[in-house]
């Protein structure tokens, strides 16, 4: 026989053996509360200033958020004011994207709190501001998939990452949507903060949804996350996204969707188990409702449907004309709802959608995307962040990464928009360069790439109106007249980077 | 030329409003806001003189808010403002 | 090729936006409005509009309508000198109800051509809106050689007659009909009425197809996004095209032999019967079922 007091002797020469104590387990005193009450003490919980605080925050670092609550969202102007109440100086503000909302940041950036913006994109006053000179730092540019890579391999390294979830449980495990009744401010997918979650020094969560243990399926796992604050509002739900499809009425959208329709159809792709993602833009999102038919009478399926989700993707799968979603941002509340309910419509972080150097990433085995442009140039580059007018007002989003990696890029755009062309001799701002742009399509004809002579031959196969680029541009010029020079300054006001990390153009100041 | 105050157009997007003023100095002062205003607020300001100096209005204030109009947009808008100041009209009665 | 008036779309003479890009959706007609889109104090303002576009704007091959304002009003006069000035192909009548009103109109065209060294170069359309427009139907059809259609207009016809419109268009069965038999006789082309409910693709859809049946060349257009509609439903069936190119086979080869009787699988083929089978080829070249070359 052996009891535990004839074992102590042994125990302790193991543990000596082990360089280890002994344990003595009869000290232990058991927490009896119930656990819906003992989660509620999480150690995670915390006031957004103690989260900052203790997240060990200080001057010159670098903080992120994502872009998900789009033109609703209120994470970054909360956060950014309460650092400066805290008084922070110098901060590196490293955004998956920016948008109108954020003009707060203005004020910010003359006091010294924010000194230096990284982002794919910049609209309204803010990007007004800067582009007349704002920032003594120029603001990086770049794409959603050159972004997760950047993260990945260091280049862009976040000390603290501030997130917005719609549902988050006191440990942190937080979703873009919720499954409370509290639910409110739903985004869907949350692709861009992902890499964030995974590679940040610190993870403080705000939700404005906090739901009981355990929030799963989860999108940010608890295991990524420092601290969880409980907020009023993470977005203005009314302008996160629509409720419901959203056809545009525009009547030149619907025809250069029907066009691009017409395009994809007669391109060589379009067979059963291709790929697709449409980019933003009225008509870029409505050509998937022209081919819709066009499947159905071919016995034509797809095999995913990638990039932003958008009810008609989720129609189209639902229907069984596409068999996986692949959601890296959810376009509507349609798509949020799929998202959270599909087990086929599978979220993917930002890396995994686009990444140049992820051999997985899904942009690798796109066939065809359909984008929109702020302006083509003849040699089929593609400007989609700077106006014609020299102001920021746009984002770079994926639209490199997918031109690039797909087998079939087409771009969707006005020959004019008003009387600003958008087929021009050189684009204002270099974002997607010719050599991966494919098929143009304007109202007025549509121009493919010289490096594809076969995809020109099928066009003009199936009648369409296939046209020089250069012929566009002279149509559009004789329309409108010649534009005068832009009067740029001589400060750099932001570097725009390619997705393999390197330095691609350069923004320059308007001057007034 | 004598005239009055008059003006014709709209805010719409691809049209122009143009007010047209009666001025006590000789020539044209031609007051443009133009959402392309870097690109074409010189060609717009070209299109409007030639287009008064054609009807042999010689000295005016012109304010224009051009929301992208084309030229044959710009020259319709000012005819019709320069027509409606003098009261006489392009067309025969 | 005869010129096709499938559709003819309207779009308001004082929308410049509208009227800078109107042709790049393939109506075969563009009909610029002067009269009831254009409210009395902007006639001026619009008539400059559509004279400045019709002058500057590159509409390709579209067939350029004006709908000016009556003769009776102060603007219609105006409306014809700045149109016939500008070039336009064809000028539109509202509420046409004698032959005589024709005749003014061509002789106010005539005055304005005369001037300008054109004479005959502007086509006269007529849109009929009332009762006594339907009777005299083939006087207006054939007022004018300038004539080129007879066109319906149901809204002002429907508050003559005192009814209203209903989607199966009873109310507008002996108009219709009057116009496409008027039309024939002269030797022009008919048009229908506007459809407006846009967000009633089907009823529209049934009107087109019907109105194709009654004998109409077209319909007016209010959208472009009726224009497909109404391509689909005048495009030639497969069927209907292998006969046309049969008979058109036939007629090259009694022409090769020099032979005055045409005859295909035996039976004779006349003349109406070959207009028919060019016009079949025309609308399948229109329609993109078939390409220019493959008829040659």
């Amino acid at each position: 026989m052996s009891s535990i007091k004839e074992r102590a002797a042994l125990v302790e020469k193991a543990a000596e053996k082990m360089n280890k104590g002994v344990s003595h387990p009869e000290n232990l005193v058991k927490n009896a509360a119930s656990r819906m009450e003992l989660q509620k003490e999480s150690p995670k919980l915390a006031t957004l200033e103690e989260a900052i605080r203790r997240s060990g925050l200080k001057d010159g670092m670098t903080i992120s958020f994502h872009h998900h609550f789009r033109g609703g969202d209120k994470v970054v102007n909360l956060v950014v004011a309460k650092l400066a109440e805290m008084g922070f100086k110098n901060l590196h503000l490293a955004a998956s994207s920016l948008s109108d909302v954020h003009a707060p940041l203005i004020q910010h950036i003359e006091n010294g709190v924010i000194t230096k913006i990284s982002t794919s994109g910049l609209r309204g006053e803010l990007a007004n501001r800067i582009s007349r000179g704002l920032m003594e730092e120029p603001v990086v540019f770049r794409s959603h998939g050159g972004r997760g890579s950047a993260i990945a391999a260091g280049d862009l390294h976040i000390d603290v990452a501030f997130l917005g979830a719609s549902s988050s449980d006191p440990l942190g495990n937080a979703c873009g949507y919720s499954r409370s009744e509290n639910a409110k401010s739903i985004c869907g997918s949350l692709g861009y903060a992902l890499p964030d979650a995974q590679y940040a020094d610190k993870v403080v969560i705000l939700t404005d949804d906090l739901v009981a243990y355990p929030n799963t399926p989860n999108s940010i796992s608890e295991r990524q996350v420092d601290y969880v604050v409980e907020v009023d509002s993470v977005g203005d739900s009314s302008k996160i996204s629509s409720g419901a499809i959203r056809d545009s009425k525009n009547p030149r959208d619907i025809l250069l969707a029907q066009k691009a329709a017409k395009v994809i159809i007669n391109s060589g792709y379009f067979k059963d188990g291709f790929s697709i993602q449409t980019g933003t833009g009225g008509a870029s999102l409505a050509a998937v409702k022209y081919i819709r038919q066009s499947m159905i009478d071919r016995g034509i399926k797809a095999s995913f449907a990638l990039g932003g989700i958008t009810a008609h993707m989720v129609k189209l799968h639902e229907e069984g004309l596409i068999d996986r979603l692949i959601d890296v941002q959810s376009f509507d509340k349609v798509a949020a709802e799929s998202l959270k309910n599909d087990i086929m419509h599978k979220e993917v972080s930002a890396n995994e959608y686009a990444s140049a150097d992820e051999p997985g990433s899904a942009v690798h085995y796109l066939d065809i995307v359909i984008l929109s442009a702020l302006e083509v140039d003849t040699k089929f580059n593609v400007n989609v962040l700077v106006g014609s007018d020299g102001i920021i007002r746009g984002a770079i989003g994926g639209h490199p990464d997918t031109a690039a990696d797909s087998a079939l890029s087409i771009i969707v755009c006005p020959l004019l928009r008003g009387r600003i062309p958008c087929v021009v001799d050189e684009v204002t701002t270099l974002i997607t360069p010719g050599s991966s742009v494919d098929v143009i399509v304007t109202e007025y004809g549509i121009a493919v790439n010289p490096r594809r002579p076969e995809l020109a031959e099928r066009l003009r196969q199936a009648g369409l109106d296939v046209t020089d680029i250069n012929i566009l541009k002279e149509k559009a010029r004789s329309i409108i007249g010649d534009a005068s020079p832009l009067p740029f300054g001589d400060k750099v006001v932001g570097v725009v980077m390619n997705r393999d990390g390197n330095v691609m153009d350069v923004i320059k100041n308007i001057n007034d | 030329m004598k005239f009055k105050e008059s003006f014709a157009g709209t805010l719409e997007s691809g049209d122009i409003l143009v007010r047209l003023l009666p001025s006590d100095k000789p020539g044209l002062t031609i007051n443009l806001e133009s959402t392309v205003a870097y690109q074409f607020g010189s060609q717009i300001k070209s299109v409007i003189k030639e287009t008064l100096e054609n009807l042999g209005i010689e000295s005016a204030v012109v304010d224009v808010t051009d929301k992208g109009a084309l030229d044959c947009t710009i020259r319709a808008r000012v005819t019709a403002a320069a027509v409606r100041a003098t009261g006489k009209d392009v067309w025969a009665d | 090729m005869e010129r096709l008036r499938r559709t003819m779309m309207f779009v308001p003479g004082n929308n410049p936006g509208m009227m800078a890009d109107a042709h790049i959706y393939g109506p075969d007609s563009i009909m610029l409005d002067l009269e009831d889109s254009v409210t009395m104090a902007e006639k001026d303002t619009a008539r400059l509009l559509v004279y400045n576009a019709l002058k500057s704007v590159d509409y390709g091959d579209t067939e350029m309508v004006v709908r000016i304002n009556p003769l009776n009003t102060p603007y219609g006069k105006k409306d014809i000198e700045a149109v016939v000035k500008a070039g336009v192909d064809v000028i539109r009548m509202p509420k046409t109800e004698t032959a005589e009103e024709v005749i003014e109109v061509e002789r106010e065209i005539e005055r304005v051509e005369k001037e300008l060294g054109c004479v005959g170069r502007t086509k006269i359309m007529a849109a009929i809106e009332s009762a006594l427009g339907i009777c005299n139907a083939y006087a207006i059809a054939t007022a004018s050689p300038r004539m080129m259609g007879i066109a319906l207009g149901a809204e002002d016809y429907c508050a003559n007659l005192k009814t209203q419109r209903t989607p199966d268009g009873d109310e507008l069965r002996l108009a219709r009909e009057t116009i496409v038999v008027a039309a024939r006789a002269a030797g022009i082309d008919a048009l229908d009425t506007v459809y407006s409910n846009l967000n009633d693709m089907e009823t529209f859809r049934k009107e087109v197809e019907f109105i194709h049946r009654l004998g109409f060349d077209g319909k007016s257009i209010i959208n472009p996004r009726q224009i497909e509609v109404v391509n689909e439903v005048f495009a030639p069936t497969e069927k209907a095209i292998e006969k046309a190119r049969t008979i058109l086979a036939a007629i090259k080869e009694a022409e090769k032999k020099g032979s005055g009787v045409i005859a295909v699988n035996g039976k004779m083929v006349d003349r109406p019967v070959v207009i028919r089978a060019q016009r079949t080829i025309d609308l399948a070249i229109a329609s993109g079922i078939l390409k220019e070359e493959e008829v040659k």
